[in-house]
């Protein structure tokens, strides 16, 4: 097999431009969105004193999810040593830093006080998850910028398995600590479980790797790169087996909850009386970032079609958009059991279940941070070689044998005859 | 003078000094429970309340009219948004059909999970047990309103009118119940409690050294059992309930 060859895209076409031209204006939009909400205070959004967390968050938890679980190829690569994987290690540590960079902006952006972020920066609970959070986010930005230095700089490159190693252990405890901002809470009927960190790990794993696949497909298209059958399939086979796997997480996570009469008033109102959430839930989560894609993926003609292993992708993103969406409003909006067996009413919204509606600038914040994602990349690949000139099969594939060509075949026939 | 009259004298001398200056911070101290200003919280003491619902009627919102009127949360007419530290809950017994009334606050936890999240330390208890939000590095996450059980804070939605100088707030903070720290400090109780208390017939709320076995509310509490909101979580909250 020839060594890889990395080099930048080109960037000088009007699509490029384009792009990057859509991308800025979300972005700004974004910012937008942030100034109108600081300025008038919160109420001018979804959020109340009921739902405290809105659509900003969802957005934000996602991406911070789906950070770490993009960083998964390269670790594949360097960790476990799949040579397959290793012309994919950049743009996977790039979509990286990348997704989480655009996270952290939603996040901090919907703070009530984001001018405050030195505050943050500066005084630390270390009882507090989130205090630990900011140390696993930014390290995880120094470590995965020295890992994808490693791999950048060829002087450097015998150190590129020490540092995925690292970066691999720090991503599996950032999004521990992710999980555990929810698996933490012990007041909260939709929360405090230990199985939160595992599931989110397991959600960023799925998450990760539909950006990642989504990107790749989408850059190599508009780059006019050779794309091969081999990669595709490795990295769909291994999108299925994610996605059946977070399928299974949640099946868990709602049979325990089944078992035990405490928690069957969230299981009912999640899985029977929620509504919208109910809706999201079967539909959005379960259908379509389940089931659907897992059917596209592995079916033999659809599993076969890029087109459809794209579109698979992009429903396993919407379905994580939903299930991030119900575990962080559903939760929220299902009433506090302060008073177990009584019914409850107040002025404060005492044992009703809370409404929330997402509001304008709310979402487009929201889409602002996946636009500064999509904004790094498109900058960077630009910038530096992240991406390989050729991914057809034949210069990466290390078992790809040349279909014999049946011209030849029939001439040999022939000769035999 | 001999040398030991002469240090006798000193001594005695020295001892009065000491005494004048004791004196007028046992005075303050002993009967108000005050502290000077500069004085640190201590934990010899323990504040809470002991809320008898027995005598709280359900059309009665005494003590959240005076909260609202000493700490200045009046709100902007928006019920979802708008602040409220202190709020009267009714219930009825799913089985029984019994009702009863009360107010539900801040419970003042021995330990708050609002101060074990806060990134910033911004939530923090006293050592007398007073829970409260410093406002100057509060970064407005929230993240304590989805840790408190007993969803007591409020996240400050709009611009604020109308504020105390005792009592600060800010747009894009998140506050609640102070158990008045303000009045407490020097000696008084709870704007709540006194409302309550000046009603004729109803003594629902009670204020107190939770430490101290000869207050008022401490000597009520041995009397008859009361009750914890969330008991099972083990936050030892400062906040007695009867009657439920």
């Amino acid at each position: 097999m020839k060594p890889i060859l990395f080099t930048q895209v080109e960037g000088n076409s009007t699509a490029y431009w384009s792009l990057l031209g859509w991308l800025a204006a979300f972005a700004a939009a974004g910012l937008g969105a942030t100034w109108y909400m600081e300025h008038n205070g919160h109420w001018v959004t979804g959020m109340s004193n009921q739902v405290v967390w809105g659509t900003p968050h969802v957005f934000a938890v996602f991406l911070i999810v789906a950070a770490s679980g993009a960083l998964n190829v390269a670790s594949i690569s360097s960790v476990f040593g799949r040579a397959m994987y290793k012309p994919l290690a950049r743009l996977s540590a790039l979509l990286a830093l990348a997704l989480l960079a655009g996270g952290l902006m939603v996040l901090v952006l919907d703070l009530g006080r984001p001018d405050r972020l030195i505050v943050a920066m500066t005084k630390y609970n270390f009882k507090s998850i989130f205090a630990w959070n900011i140390y696993l986010y930014t390290g995880f930005f120094v470590v995965v910028g020295v890992y994808m230095w490693m791999m950048l700089e060829r002087r450097m490159n015998r150190y590129t398995r020490i540092a995925g190693t690292i970066a691999f252990i720090w991503r599996l405890a950032l999004t521990t600590g992710t999980g555990s901002i929810f698996g933490f809470l012990v007041a909260r009927q939709a929360y405090d479980a230990a199985i939160m960190a595992p599931m989110f790990i397991i959600m960023s794993f799925s998450f990760g790797l539909a950006i990642f696949l989504l990107v790749l497909m989408v850059t190599y298209n508009a780059s006019e790169r050779p794309l091969g059958d081999s990669t595709i399939k490795m990295l769909k086979n291994l999108l299925g087996v994610f996605v059946a796997a977070v399928l299974y997480f949640v099946t868990v996570q709602h049979l325990t909850n089944l078992y035990a009469t405490e928690h069957h008033g969230i299981e009912a109102f999640i899985l029977r009386d929620g509504g919208i959430y109910t809706a999201l839930f079967w539909i959005g989560q379960i259908l379509i970032g389940g089931l659907v894609p897992l059917a596209l993926l592995y079916h033999p003609s659809t599993g076969k079609d890029r087109s459809m292993i794209a579109l698979a992708a992009g429903m396993v993103i919407v379905g994580g958009l939903a299930q991030v969406y119900v575990i962080i409003i559903g939760g929220q909006a299902f009433p506090l059991s302060i008073f177990p067996g009584y019914e409850v009413s107040s002025s404060f919204y005492d044992g009703v279940v809370a409404s929330y509606r997402p509001s304008l600038p709310e979402v487009v914040l929201g889409l602002g941070g996946i636009a500064t994602a999509l904004l790094i990349v498109t900058v960077a690949l630009r910038a530096l070689p992240f991406l390989p000139a050729s991914l057809a099969d034949i210069d990466v594939d290390p078992h790809y044998v040349a279909p014999p060509e049946p011209v030849v075949i029939a001439e040999e026939a022939g000769e035999e005859a | 003078m001999t040398f030991d009259a002469a240090k006798r004298h000193l001594l005695t001398g020295a001892a009065a000094v000491v005494g004048m200056a004791i004196a007028p911070g046992v005075t303050l101290i002993a009967p108000a429970q005050a502290r000077k200003a500069g004085e640190p919280a201590s934990d010899k003491v323990r504040w809470g309340l002991l809320i008898d619902a027995n005598k709280c009627d359900a059309g009665c919102d005494d003590c959240v009219v005076a909260c609202r009127t000493e700490n200045g949360w009046q709100g902007h007419d928006r019920p979802t948004t708008d602040p409220q530290w202190i709020r009267k809950v009714n219930l009825k017994d799913n089985k029984t059909g019994a009702t009863v009334s009360l107010p539900v606050m801040c419970q003042h936890c021995e330990n708050p999970p609002c101060v074990d999240v806060c990134p910033t330390g911004a939530s923090m208890r006293r050592a007398d047990g007073i829970v409260l939000v410093d406002k100057h590095i509060c970064i407005g996450c929230r993240y304590c309103m989805m840790a408190c059980p007993y969803k007591a804070r409020s996240f400050v939605h709009e611009d604020t009118t109308g504020q105390k100088p005792y009592m600060p707030r800010g747009k894009g903070t998140v506050e609640s119940c102070t158990l008045c720290a303000h009045r407490i400090d020097i000696g008084g109780t709870p704007a709540c409690v006194e409302a309550c208390g000046a009603k004729a017939g109803k003594e629902a709320m009670m204020f107190g050294d939770l430490n101290d076995p000869d207050s008022d509310i401490s000597k009520e509490l041995s009397k008859r059992a009361s009750t914890r909101l969330r008991a099972d979580l083990g936050l030892e909250p400062g906040v007695h309930y009867r009657g439920l």
